[in-house]
């Protein structure tokens, strides 16, 4: 178990440089001089001059990668050329405004579509099987910046109940999750995330639960008259470990894929400070924010493989 | 030796003790799929978004382009504008059916090019094995790491938008997935029996390749594309919409979408319809790519 979970982190650190490596080269993707496009348009001679001295610009890509790798390891990863705050402190607020949302979403999809991707598994072939199953298949299809906007014109326009945009009165900028005040705007957002991840985790859960369902051992429990809640225990732990996978990377793509869902809301998380850091053509602030979810999604994808390890002694990878 | 001293030929009649001759695989997937009506009903709407789409300058009643100060925002059935006008005053049925055009062109392109190029990369690496293996197999991993809407929009974002970077971004997300499906398929197929007797019978690596691996590995590579043109659709319309894929005054769903949003408190109706023709084409495709791989009996 030690061993093979040092042996998984080990195989991360590659993953995590190669990230840095693709987060690097975005600067030379951009149009133009990647000294122009760190600095402001209007940067004098003498700031160019420095920039390229202090980045390493005259010297070979790799040695500026590595220079790069150094200051971005310590926690520089330079200025937003915008309001020229540290990037580091911009992607950081950012992302805990990111993680209410994911954080909420998850807490209304995972239940959910555990509850019913199972009961689903219990009835395959028959109605409710049925209604599952298409409500799975309109999740995954569903493109949740409609969504997103036909919410807002239902409950926010028509109805009025609940705020458009925003993430609290005023241009608050903590959350107070208590405040019913401040939670009203985080309710449509949520909402709105929670639609694809319900869906593909109720469609791996149906399968996860049915393929169990299908084995030798279940016919025995049943042979035995096992009443069907207790069935039903042994089938969702015995799927559990292949449903976390799932799991794990859906919240990954909900930290990391915010852009579409937080740009119709205004939700100032990640996916907003991209918007606006591409429009501005913010180029540090771009490849920062980049690199900082990639290195979440690793970090998240490499927990939920180790936790799968400790729930199921079964898994004796390495 | 020769065929002779190996009489392999039944005895002259057995023939006629099988009862029915087994039915070939293409009959068994065209039987399953007439009796499922679900994957014919959205096969026939996909059929129809695309002629549609083909179809644009013909069906489409309206110059898709043509404004009017007069006709703006106009309600479902003003004066033969079946679907009314957006806030330029243009015929937002026309715009739609062209928009299906630009978006339909978006959605299918990347899956197509990434599948050529995942596929071939797939192969290589599948059939080589060793260190070519490794090298392809870890560099997609590091793609991997990164979830597809960010990559999409970081790259083409950097880019600077506009079409052409769009399709590159998108296909870009999508060569990983497809090189991996393809990888291990071409890894199964790698050792079985039939590819060591090909090998043995002298038949040379680009043959071997070319006749036996792609055969057998294009059926789940081909369901798993085709899994991927809903993805894509719905990628291709988010770019557009965040204003990173097509440019007005070009009609595309995506993009649609964002400039009606202005307009929601005049005619949310309206506003909603791009979005209800993203949303039909993305779940047609995925439920006819569930339907055929049902039909296919193919896991992936």
């Amino acid at each position: 178990m030690w061993l093979y979970a040092a042996r998984r982190i080990l195989l991360a650190i590659p993953i995590a440089v190669g990230v840095t490596v693709i987060c690097f080269g975005l600067v030379y993707l951009a149009p133009g001089d990647p000294v122009q496009t760190l600095l402001p348009p209007d940067a004098s001679q003498a700031d160019v001059a420095y920039l390229k001295q202090v980045y390493g610009f005259d010297k070979p890509v790799p040695v500026q990668y590595l220079k790069w790798l150094g200051r971005a390891v310590s926690g520089d990863l330079g200025t937003s050329i915008q309001t020229n705050r540290p990037v580091l402190l911009e992607v950081t607020r950012a992302l805990s405004h990111t993680l209410i949302v994911s954080i909420g979403a998850v807490l209304v999809a995972f239940p959910l579509a555990i509850a019913l991707g199972t009961l689903a598994a219990f009835h395959i072939g028959r109605g409710l099987d049925r209604v599952a199953t298409g409500i799975s298949v309109v999740g995954v299809s569903v493109p949740n910046y409609w969504l997103g906007i036909v919410l807002v014109i239902i409950f926010a326009v028509q109805l009025r109940a609940l705020p458009a945009t925003g993430m609290g009165p005023e241009g608050s900028d903590s959350f107070d999750v208590t405040r019913w005040s401040q939670l009203k705007y985080a309710v449509l957002p949520v909402i709105t995330t929670a639609t694809v991840p319900l869906g593909i985790i109720m469609r791996s859960t149906r399968a996860a639960v049915a393929e169990i369902l299908s084995q030798d051992f279940v016919q025995t429990l049943n042979a035995k008259g096992l009443g069907r809640i207790a069935v039903l225990r042994h089938a969702v732990r015995n799927a559990l470990p292949q449903m976390l996978a799932v799991m794990g990377l859906q919240f990954g793509y909900l930290v990391g894929g915010s852009i579409l869902i937080e740009t119709i809301f205004t939700w100032p998380g990640t996916g907003f400070l991209m918007s606006k850091a591409i429009l501005t053509r913010d180029i540090p602030l771009l490849q920062g924010t980049m690199l900082v979810l990639a290195l979440c999604f690793v970090a998240i994808n490499l927990t939920v493989d180790l936790l799968q390890t400790t729930i199921d002694p079964r898994i004796k990878r390495g | 030796m020769t065929d002779a001293s190996f009489p392999l030929s039944l005895p002259s009649g057995a023939e006629d003790r099988f009862a029915a001759a087994p039915r070939g695989y293409w009959h068994t997937v065209g039987r399953r799929l007439r009796y499922d009506y679900v994957t014919l009903f959205f096969l026939l709407v996909v059929g129809l978004i695309a002629l549609a789409a083909i179809l644009a300058p013909l069906v489409a009643p309206f110059d898709p382009n043509k404004t009017s100060m007069l006709y703006r925002l106009k309600p479902i059935g003003y004066r033969g504008f079946l679907l009314g006008t957006d806030e330029l005053g243009r015929d937002m049925l026309s715009r739609l059916i062209w928009g299906g055009r630009m978006s339909l062109t978006m959605g299918l392109t990347p899956v197509a090019i990434a599948t050529s190029i995942g596929g071939f990369l797939g192969v290589v690496a599948g059939f080589a094995g060793g260190w070519v293996n490794m090298l392809v197999m870890r560099t997609m991993d590091v793609f991997y790491a990164f979830p597809s809407v960010l990559l999409a929009v970081a790259i083409s974002g950097t880019m600077g938008g506009g079409v052409a970077n769009g399709l590159v971004a998108l296909t870009l997300v999508f060569i990983p997935p497809l090189c991996r499906v393809s990888e291990a398929a071409t890894t199964q197929i790698r050792t079985r029996d039939f590819v060591e007797a090909a090998r043995a019978s002298g038949a040379s690596t680009l043959s071997i390749i070319f006749y036996h691996v792609l055969r057998n590995i294009m059926a789940p590579v081909f369901i798993y594309a085709s899994s991927l043109i809903s993805v894509s659709i719905l990628l291709a319309a988010g770019l557009s919409f965040l204003g990173l894929g097509v440019e007005p005054p070009t009609a595309d769903w995506g993009l649609m979408l964002s400039t009606l949003r202005q307009s929601i408190y005049v005619q949310p109706l309206i506003c909603a319809l791009p979005g209800v023709a993203i949303f039909i084409a993305s779940l047609s495709f995925n439920l006819v790519s569930d339907g055929l791989r049902q039909a296919m009996d193919i896991r992936v």
